[in-house]
């Protein structure tokens, strides 16, 4: 049997070169609201949930833009989503047992 | 229809779940690679704040240096997205161009956090002087290890493609090599986050 088909690894077009530089811009302009907030007083408070949100927004956008798995097959964005989720877990279990968060 | 295939041009195969193996092979990779970074990430985060002695992250971090060479490595992860888009369009002088400024970019990254651990040496944090150095030294460096694994390989195919080597039908070795480096880069967003930004003076307890 001949097996000559292309494997489809792309389900959607990948954007332009333009669309990857606006991308990047908006990630550098995230990247100086991430360091000016640090130096805001009156942000303090929320500080460390900001630059949670901030920083999972900067991970996204790359995985999903730059890394196109936004544009793959699915069972990619499961593969690394799961070691992902996995990672985040073995954090939290761990932060759990050495009483982080119950001190 | 049967194509003509060559050592250069392998006629692609059908798999199992219709996918490339070799991209699912980086993604499984990329995936568990990001289990070891969470390890690592986490033993820094446990250690965190119970050094006894100094000196401790809020006297030696230099958070305006340590965003700019956030800043370069996150504007490579552009410029290898532009090498592969050259190679998509057939672009091998743009590719060539991209390759090179990534490379570039990673290596100015990879000589600054070098020059962060000198002077974290020279103000007496070392990799055995407290939990601190020993977590931090750990983390930060296995990513420029990391880092520069990227650079050699991207180093290697820019030069493939200047003998003339790479084809643009060969798109996919481009396309791996910049998973493997916006990996790296997605790390260092939350090492930067994680590590350096939430320990600066103003919110040390």
């Amino acid at each position: 049997m001949a097996m000559n088909h292309t494997a489809p690894t792309s389900e959607r077009a990948h954007p332009t070169p333009a669309r990857y530089t606006a991308i990047a811009l908006i990630l550098a302009v995230i990247t100086v609201v991430e360091v000016a907030i640090v130096y805001t007083k009156f942000l303090q408070p929320v500080l460390i949930p900001l630059l949670l949100v901030l920083s999972a927004t900067k991970f996204a956008m790359v995985a999903m833009f730059f890394m196109h798995l936004r544009f793959d097959n699915r069972l990619f964005s499961v593969m690394f989503v799961g070691g992902l989720l996995l990672a985040l877990a073995v954090i939290i279990a761990l932060m759990t047992l050495f009483g982080v968060f119950f001190a | 229809m049967i194509h003509a295939s060559s050592p250069a041009h392998p006629a692609p195969v059908e798999t199992t779940t219709g996918l490339n193996n070799r991209k699912l092979l980086m993604w499984i990779f990329l995936g568990s690679d990001c289990m070891f970074f969470g390890s690592l990430i986490a033993t820094y985060l446990l250690y965190r704040g119970k050094s006894l002695v100094g000196p401790y992250a809020h006297e030696v971090f230099n958070i305006p240096y340590t965003s700019i060479s956030a800043f370069v490595l996150l504007m490579s992860s552009l410029t290898m997205v532009l090498a592969l888009s050259a190679i998509h369009r057939g672009d091998m002088r743009g590719l060539k161009v991209w390759l090179l400024a990534t490379a570039l970019l990673g290596t100015v990254f990879v000589g600054g956090q070098y020059f962060e651990f000198t002077t974290f040496v020279n103000e007496g944090l070392t990799l055995k002087t407290n939990l601190f150095g020993t977590t931090l030294f750990v983390l930060t460096g296995f990513h420029g290890a990391h880092v520069t694994v990227g650079i050699i390989i991207l180093l290697s195919f820019y030069l493939v493609a200047a003998r003339g080597r790479l084809k643009p039908e060969q798109h996919l070795n481009i396309e791996l090599a910049g998973l493997y480096w916006h990996f790296v880069d997605v790390v260092w967003i939350v090492i930067f986050t994680v590590v350096y930004l939430t320990e600066t003076p103003n919110i040390v307890t």
